[in-house]
């Protein structure tokens, strides 16, 4: 007996088969975007580092890689970049911890449903709003204002830091906001009975359960803050400054390359090759941060039944 | 039964509850201090999104006209400057990206979902890949374009497909992840109905699955759109920070978009300028609440507990 396909259950293979190819390559195309962000910008660092020497880029301390004569020393966009981001997580952490606490163990139902969307509307502002607000009111208004020591400009690292510190609230929050609602209700009534008050089921139980969640939020919110670029370019300055007064302006590696890439580079000049050495630089300390993330989540989840 | 225990208990009640005595106020401030903070940081993080569009208003309507949309090019000077060339860049680059992306998207999701064998070790790479993808800092994207699509091999110039190409790369992750959790939730025993009766895998997908996930596939995707929409660090290095006076009428035309615009008018020395650019900030600003509502309403409307 054969068992020949009849025409239509042979279309019908074709159509699975043809289905199955198209979307497997789609599936594949994102691997090719990641080989292709690594090639590009492989090429011209390798080239970059022919002509400055590691020694110079890591360990010297002047950064003027498009005046003559250039210096190459990272460490001023460096420390702007730390700066940055140490300000937007003190911002960002407690205040983001606070909401995920009050939305996950304190807020009613309803009163949940109004303020969730509310935070995820504040997660769809686009960051050069943050940054104009930054340069148009924290700026000057606060910072200039407020800030004690050293002569403050119209830049100021921290007027950048405090809106990148809005930028990951969210983030923080809502991430850390799933991490608390994955703790097992049975914990809290056992803590609950027990005679705790509901700070102390938040503070000794649902903080160390949720932990490897909040610390991979952090992490991920870190990495956010490393690579926020439009607020930087507004609001930090261009002025590579190797300084410990936040209050001044400073550059970071986004804000270098965003202003020099906007300007017009000629193809293969040096100064084309630096925006792509700190891009390798900043793609690097991201992608080492998003593993980190992605292997505490793995490494350290509770698997309650 | 055993008087001595009971005779014994008031005691050390009494006890426990003198040592509750002065224990309890001070625990009690505690828990009332820690309410107080998560109210306090709710209320920060809704003042500061009050105080941001309440001062934008303030900066920037005046401005704020029709004519200053659709009618204006824009223009160093004052009394002149509008951003109509940037809301059609922002309509031209934002349609191509999502005309890319969201096919692309939704398919890779499919895949993930419904085709890939979990345990293979491309499907895990694949997986981790995209997981990285998505914490890229969108400039590096720019620096992508940079060097392969504006320049390079492709070398396509400052153009609208250039810039829709490259957005398309930075929200990819985005629809890719929100599409995968809207199928997910679809359960598993509709599919195994279909399979059980016959139909193959793919006319599973088609008449079962993409349906039931619609909803949550179409709010990953607006939500997607709309960071599109507001992205702007890539296309600095892409060509995109010269003042175009001219709409673009095609793939191949050079572009400008309203965040650059808003740019653009942000670090500009005259303080008119920068209402303009708060002007323009409120005319994003309202199309994204727009999206971003729609988006949410869909959620809440279409989401089927199953």
């Amino acid at each position: 007996m054969s068992l020949r396909a009849t025409g239509a259950l042979r279309r019908r293979q074709h159509t699975e088969r043809a289905a199955r190819i198209i979307l497997s390559a789609a599936a594949l195309l994102s691997v090719v975007t990641t080989i292709l962000i690594v090639f590009s910008l492989l090429e011209p660092t390798v080239e970059f580092f022919q002509v400055v020497s590691f020694q110079e880029f890591f360990t010297t301390k002047k950064w003027a890689p498009l005046f003559k004569p250039a210096r190459f020393g990272v460490w001023p966009i460096v420390t702007g970049t730390l700066w940055v981001t140490a300000i937007a997580i003190v911002i960002a952490l407690p205040t983001g911890l606070g909401a995920a606490f009050y939305l996950s163990e304190y807020a009613r139902p309803r009163v949940r449903k109004v303020i969730k969307p509310i935070l995820e509307l504040l997660a769809g502002v686009p960051t050069i709003v943050f940054g104009f607000f930054a340069l148009t009111f924290v700026n000057p208004e606060l910072v200039k204002r407020f800030w004690p020591v050293g002569n403050v400009g119209a830049y100021s690292a921290l007027g950048a830091g405090i809106m990148t510190g809005v930028m990951i609230l969210p983030i923080v929050a809502s991430l850390s906001e799933d991490a608390m609602s994955a703790v097992p209700q049975g914990l809290r009534q056992g803590a609950l009975a027990l005679g705790s008050s509901k700070r102390e089921v938040c503070t000794k139980v649902v903080f160390p359960a949720a932990l490897s969640g909040i610390v991979a939020a952090t992490v991920l919110a870190v990495s956010r803050a490393i690579g926020e670029t439009m607020i930087a370019v507004l609001a930090s300055g261009q002025r590579p400054e190797l300084s410990n007064n936040p209050g001044l302006g400073m550059q970071t590696m986004t804000g270098f390359i965003g202003s020099a890439g906007s300007g017009d580079v000629a193809t293969g000049t040096i100064g084309y090759k630096t925006i792509f050495a700190v891009g390798t630089f900043l793609f690097v300390i991201t992608f080492i941060l998003n593993l980190l993330s992605i292997r505490i989540v793995r490494r350290f989840r509770q698997v309650y039944e | 039964m055993n008087t001595d225990l009971l005779d014994a208990e008031p005691t050390s009640a009494a006890a426990d509850v003198s040592l509750a005595a002065n224990v309890a106020p001070l625990r009690r401030a505690r828990d009332v201090l820690f309410r107080l903070f998560l109210y306090s940081t709710i209320a920060v993080a809704l003042g500061i999104l009050m105080t941001v569009l309440i001062r934008t208003w303030l900066d920037g309507s005046d401005k704020l006209s029709l004519d200053m949309v659709l009618h204006k090019q824009p223009s160093e000077r004052p009394a002149r400057a509008g951003i109509e060339s940037g809301v059609y860049g922002t309509l031209w680059v934002t349609g191509f990206c999502a005309l890319l992306t969201l096919p692309l998207g939704i398919a890779t999701a499919v895949y993930l979902e419904e085709f890939a064998h979990k345990t293979r070790w491309y499907n895990r790479l694949i997986e981790v890949n995209i997981q990285n993808l998505a914490a890229v800092p969108s400039i590096v994207y720019g620096i992508l374009g940079l060097a392969f699509i504006a320049r390079g091999p492709l070398g396509w110039g400052p153009t609208v497909a250039t810039a829709g190409l490259i957005l398309a790369l930075v929200v990819l992750p985005t629809v890719i992840i929100a599409s995968r959790e809207a199928i997910r939730a679809v359960p598993s025993s509709l599919s195994a109905g279909s399979l059980a009766l016959g139909a193959t895998r793919w006319q599973t997908v088609r008449k079962q699955v993409l349906p039931a996930a619609a909803p949550g596939i179409a709010t990953g995707s607006i939500l997607a759109i709309s960071r599109a929409i507001g992205e702007t660090a890539p296309l600095l290095l892409i060509g995109g920070l010269t003042f175009i006076s001219k709409n673009p009428s095609s793939l191949d035309d050079r572009y400008t978009t309203v965040p650059l615009l808003i740019y653009s008018y942000a670090v500009s020395s005259k303080a008119e300028l920068r209402e303009v650019a708060a002007a323009a900030i409120i005319v994003l600003m309202i199309v994204l609440l727009l999206l971003n509502g729609t988006a949410i309403l869909i959620r809440n409307r279409y989401q089927r507990r199953w």
